[in-house]
């Protein structure tokens, strides 16, 4: 019989909740706590923004625009950490501990058993967070007289294009948590995801330069498109640079590449996920 | 005296023994380190381009491309000599393993043994930062070979080297003991997690790892017609700055003469501090301590 995924996903949903809400004075401190990382992230912004009218010369990300990035940023990172970090963490200690054996055995798909067991809700808030900031910086744009074009249509894509960003970094951590199969352990993937998220932080403009800039744009286009991740929902609403035909088509062409880019990487991390679970011994006891 | 020197000896070498072991492990997180600067290149790189465009400056001043009295070159060099301070201030897991000692009562053999705990951990973490630069040395000596043309001024010279080294011994020495006296808190509160993240907070904004200090605005109200809080004031009360700004700043020169002699003397006052207060921490504690079970 096939099992209905979305009733075991919303059992998981459930059941994290229920867990997070038993320790509520601990759940608020790590709300609060991951807001006040946010909150510093703002804070070197608004300093940086106290020196520099625009991030790139001709670039448009201008202070508005680029908190509209930076919202869109927490966003994408905080429905990761809700959704999937604990998950890919807890992979790499059942390889290492041999209760794969147990995920392995269950009439359910494993790639879906191990990537959402646990929820942890409290990540949630720095979502909540981003989608203030996005709105409030929004806003401001359109309060100072920028011809932006905001409607129902705009605000779909940008759902849409958050999603595709969730799914890509979903793909990469369980890409990398797949590693632990053959590495043992992998006690790096916290800081991986550190180093990781710390290309996508920036508008893409600034890697458009020197000869290491577009390899590294290149790399992070083109083999893992992580810089797709934030810049392209963030493009849909802060439009950085309206009005130039070109520059246009340059970020159609990106649009519809991101799509792919999803579809490839999500392909590509279950055929990793596969191949990896054959390599998969267990453990003695 | 033999034997007292015989005991820290063997204690330092297990350490040494005991961080051999992961060597490739090291090499890797240490050039992993580097990655965060990267984007950071490319960041202040976009940023003094709009800073040195002379039709972007408002009121109509001539750019000079400094951003607080940092040039591009400058303000990259701050951030790779933060990495050098922060590889001897930083003591990873140091509060958590105090408080983890006491609350499951592993303290206890200090108690017994004739052995100080602060001692004990003092040697663990020299032998394990030695043990760190001698790995991190080749990592290190590329990344700044390679960036060495950020460091726009070359070598500081004698004098502000000897300070430099000395500011870099005694932000580990003062490190070691701030992070050693919030675990000590342990005794009296179990659960210090929520402390340890405050401090984290903390010294990130306030000892220059973020940006340099001479970024942060002078004064900050902290609502319309608020209190105005005094930040430079602040910062230069607190002993943060000496963990990641001081030492880097002295060798880039933005700390200079008297100031900086001035500042190495405070930050020496800082550690005597902390020594003494982990002292008393320790003693208070131990007399309130009460351990359980077996």
């Amino acid at each position: 019989m096939q099992p209905s995924y979305l009733r075991v996903f919303l059992t998981f949903a459930r059941n994290s909740l229920v867990r997070d809400m038993s320790f509520r004075l601990n759940f608020v401190l790590q709300c609060l706590s991951s807001m006040s990382w946010a909150a510093m992230n703002w804070g070197l912004f608004k300093i940086i923004y106290q020196f520099t009218p625009a991030i790139g010369p001709d670039s448009g990300w201008k202070e508005n625009e680029f908190f509209v990035f930076l919202g869109t940023i927490w966003i994408i990172n905080s429905l990761v950490q809700t959704f999937v970090m604990v998950n890919a963490q807890d992979f790499s200690e059942l390889i290492r501990t041999g209760n794969l054996d147990f995920a392995l055995l269950k009439p359910i798909d494993t790639q879906f058993l191990i990537s959402f067991t646990r929820m942890n809700w409290a990540q949630l808030a720095n979502a909540v967070l981003g989608v203030f900031v996005v709105v409030y910086y929004v806003q401001q744009m359109i309060s100072e007289g920028r011809a932006i074009y905001i409607n129902p249509l705009t605000v779909l894509v940008y759902m849409f294009y958050i999603l595709c960003g969730t799914l890509i970094m979903y793909s990469v951590m369980i890409t990398l948590a797949s590693t632990s199969i053959w590495l043992g352990r992998n006690q790096h993937l916290t800081s991986f995801w550190f180093y990781i998220t710390n290309f996508y932080r920036y508008p893409m403009e600034i890697y458009q330069r020197h000869g290491i800039g577009w390899a590294l744009w290149g790399t992070f286009t083109f083999v893992v498109p992580i810089l797709v991740v934030s810049n392209i929902p963030a493009r849909v609403l802060a439009q950085p640079s309206p009005g130039e035909s070109a520059w246009e088509n340059w970020e159609f062409f990106m649009a519809g590449y991101a799509i792919l880019a999803t579809i490839g990487s999500l392909i590509a991390s279950r055929w990793v996920f596969k191949t990896a679970l054959r390599s998969y011994r267990s453990a003695s006891s | 005296m033999y034997d007292w020197a015989l005991t820290w000896w063997t204690f330092f070498q297990i350490s040494i023994n005991e961080r051999l072991v992961y060597r490739g492990d090291f090499m890797l997180g240490t050039l992993m380190r580097f990655l965060p600067t990267l984007t950071q290149i490319f960041l202040w790189w976009a940023i003094y381009d709009v800073v040195s465009d002379p039709e972007v400056i408002a009121d109509g001043s001539r750019p000079d491309g400094k951003i607080a009295g940092y040039r591009y070159g400058d303000m990259i060099a701050y951030y790779l000599m933060v990495i050098i301070s922060r590889a001897f201030s930083s003591m990873p897991g140091l509060t958590s393993g105090i408080a983890n000692q006491v609350r499951s009562g592993e303290i206890k053999k200090f108690l017994i043994q004739p052995v100080d705990m602060m001692g004990c951990l003092l040697m663990q973490r020299i032998a394990h930062k030695l043990v760190y630069y001698l790995i991190a040395f080749m990592p290190f000596a590329l990344v700044f070979y390679m960036c060495g043309s950020f460091f726009e001024s070359g070598w500081p010279k004698a004098d502000v080297l000897v300070v430099f080294f000395t500011a870099l011994v005694l932000s580990f020495l003062l490190g070691f003991f701030l992070e050693a006296c919030l675990g000590l808190i342990s005794f009296w509160f179990l659960e210090v997690t929520s402390l340890t993240f405050i401090y984290m907070l903390l010294n990130f904004l306030l000892s220059g790892h973020m940006f340099p200090l001479e970024l942060l605005p002078d004064s900050l109200s902290l609502w319309v017609d608020g209190p105005v809080l005094n930040i430079r004031g602040l910062v230069e009360l607190l002993p943060f700055k000496y963990l990641a700004y001081f030492p880097a700043a002295v060798f880039l020169g933005q700390v200079e003469g008297a100031e900086m002699y001035k500042g190495l003397a405070i930050e020496f006052g800082w550690v005597l501090f902390f020594i003494f207060l982990s002292r008393v921490f320790w003693y208070r504690g131990v007399k309130r301590y009460s351990g359980f079970g077996g």
